[in-house]
């Protein structure tokens, strides 16, 4: 089902989802100008876009799963391919190389979340990413550094699965899918909260 | 041709008397001097009028006493800053304006680059440069900053922090192209759709999700930049331009729009780009970049030559809108006084302002803070560092200042 968190409405779908509310509705002025602006010509220029074109680009996964490839991958077979392929920036333990290769593997500080107080506390998938989707969609985009985009699904699968692993979120002889990413909760998944800053005097 | 007569300007007065050339600039360029102490200064003739100079050029440059220069880290996943003490006015060269990409800068041919929309809409379309370019243009002044801009002063304020290091990750400029509300209607936005996911054509296919509320209000797809084509560090041929919103959802190298009901939940809206707080959680969704100003001179490296009047200057800007007050204090704080806001202040732009100070030779610090038309005041790093606690990542726009000691050397002051 994809979840319905829009603004002001569905509270407890969006918190189903384990995900933040969105933000609220725009202010009434720029309302006002998002309302001119829905009024207007339309010119006609482009072209159709044909169902074999929009899916070759359309690889995103979203929060709710849709986009999820076929495929499988295991923690053994993960870890061959995260030690060949991305150890050599993000770290033989997945510590990430500071600044620029994220830390990938590490669950401390096990109590509370306090990122917000301590600047030198690493963030990891494990202690701070709130969805399992993200991993399998950004792994599957962008990874590995120096051919991105190559991975099959099935090795998308099993590098997922054992940074998931690593991190102690499924077991270590998961053999991950569509349907296992969806059952993961992730640790951080209830720790992020919308954006309340609206402008005037409050600082927030 | 024109090697030859810039070389032989050049040879001419070296010939001569080296230093003494440079009498007539002024002494406040001395700091930028000493720092560029290890490449020797070019050297002009005594007296211009008496050689002819240089031939027309097919593309010109500055001169060669002006050198401005962003900050490269080397790597593909990195930032460069704006010099924002060497520049005046509001409008950034594109050429120094600030840099922050994940996966370098992608080559892209302008004739095979298409927009793709679909998802919620009445017809998925595919959209080629010259099909966009065919739409009613628009130009528009609007500032891009990137939300982790200024988390050095924030988190480790030291004395020898620049302009360009404390606050460089921002720049104003002239966008053109066509509002993303042309595009919607081209497709036909479904009303059920509330959110769109914006995707970039570079290494990591850069994914952001925005509310498709801020579409029809003000975003724009540019393909101009400063009156050229973009320059390709910012998103030649194509960029998402959402004004006020942090700048990495300004996606460059755009190629796929998909109109969706919920957020996507991309690694660049959960790992990145999230607030964590001192009370155990994280903000999600913070878009809006909130009022900021920095005085970009006086300011480090460059030294104040002696006491009198200097005009101090700076930028301004907020994401919420207009900037409506500037006030500058030279006491660390203790008092304030308004600047003056030079026309035109437009919303979601920079704005220079600027006042004038006549300093009498003993220590000062010099400040400045932000007022913008939601009534926010731009408030000091304690006041933020209370509610966001030191280790929130992004939106760091407290107020910060420069120290001028008594024999006009400049530093840093972030203690606020």
């Amino acid at each position: 089902m994809r979840c319905a968190s829009i603004p002001a409405v569905l509270v407890v779908a969006a918190a189903a989802c384990g995900a933040p509310q969105p933000p609220a509705a725009v202010p009434s002025g720029e309302a006002a100008e998002a309302a001119i602006n829905k009024e207007g010509p339309r010119y006609g220029l482009g072209r159709s876009a044909d169902a074999a074109r929009v899916a070759a680009l359309d690889i995103d996964v979203g929060a709710d799963g849709r986009g999820l490839p076929a495929g499988r991958g295991s923690v053994a077979d993960g870890e061959k391919l995260y030690q060949a392929q991305c150890g050599n920036c993000h770290g033989a333990q997945g510590q990430g190389m500071a600044p620029v290769y994220p830390a990938l593997i590490g669950r401390e500080p096990r109590e509370g979340f306090p990122f917000g107080t301590d600047p030198k506390l690493v963030r990891t998938v494990g202690n701070y990413w709130s969805h399992a989707t993200t991993l399998v969609d950004y792994v599957r985009r962008a990874m590995p550094l120096t051919a991105p985009g190559s991975l099959t699904d099935d090795q998308v699968y099993a590098v997922s699965a054992y940074i998931l692993a690593a991190n102690e979120i499924i077991p270590k002889d998961a053999v991950l899918d569509s349907a296992g990413v969806m059952a993961i909760q992730m640790p951080a998944k209830d720790r992020f909260v919308p954006d309340d800053r609206r402008g005037g005097p409050e600082v927030k | 041709m024109t090697d030859l007569s810039r070389r032989d300007l050049l040879a001419g007065a070296a010939a001569l008397v080296g230093g003494a050339v440079l009498a007539g600039l002024p002494e406040s360029v001395e700091g930028q001097a000493a720092k560029a102490a290890a490449a020797p200064r070019p050297v002009a003739p005594p007296d211009p009028t008496k050689l002819q100079g240089g031939p027309t050029s097919a593309v010109g440059s500055r001169s060669p006493y002006v050198t401005p220069a962003r900050t490269p880290t080397g790597e593909t996943v990195g930032n460069s800053l704006t010099p924002l003490q060497e520049l005046s006015g509001t409008i950034t060269p594109s050429d120094v304006h600030f840099e922050r990409h994940h996966a370098g800068v992608p080559s892209i041919d302008p004739l095979r680059h298409e927009l793709v929309i679909h998802g919620l809409v009445e017809r998925p379309m595919v959209f080629t440069m010259e099909d966009l370019q065919r739409l009613p243009p628009v130009t528009r002044t609007y500032f891009i900053e990137c939300s982790g801009n200024g988390r050095a002063s924030y988190r480790d304020p030291k004395p020898d922090l620049t302009p360009q290091k404390a606050g460089g990750l921002t720049g104003n400029t002239e966008w053109t192209g066509v509002t993303l509300a042309q595009l919607f209607r081209e497709v036909g936005v479904k009303p059920e759709a509330e959110w769109f996911l914006a995707e970039g054509g570079d290494a990591c296919v850069m994914t952001r999700s925005v509310p498709v509320a801020k579409g029809w209000e003000d975003a724009l797809l540019v393909y101009g930049q400063n009156g050229e084509p973009l320059r390709p560090e910012q998103g030649y041929p194509l960029r998402l331009l959402l004004p006020g919103y942090e700048g990495n959802m300004s996606v460059k190298w755009l190629r796929r729009i998909e109109l969706g009901t919920a957020p996507w939940m991309t690694r660049w809206e959960t790992s990145k780009y999230t607030d964590p707080l001192p009370n155990g959680t994280a903000r999600a969704w913070s878009f809006a970049m909130d009022a900021m100003s920095i005085i970009t001179a006086p300011a480090t490296p460059r030294k104040l030559s002696g006491k009198g009047w200097w005009p101090i200057s700076g930028l301004a800007w907020s994401g919420r809108g207009k900037v409506t007050r500037v006030e500058v204090s030279t006491d660390g704080g203790k008092r304030w006084q308004d600047a003056e806001l030079v026309a035109p202040v437009l919303s979601k732009a920079h704005t220079r302002f600027t006042h004038m100070w006549e300093w009498n030779g003993t220590e000062a610090v010099l400040l400045s803070r932000a007022t913008d038309e939601t009534g926010y005041v731009q408030p000091t790093r304690t006041a933020l560092l209370e509610v966001r606690g030191k280790g929130t990542d992004f939106h760091f726009n407290h107020v910060r200042g420069w120290r001028v000691a008594p024999d006009g050397q400049i530093s840093f002051y972030g203690e606020t």
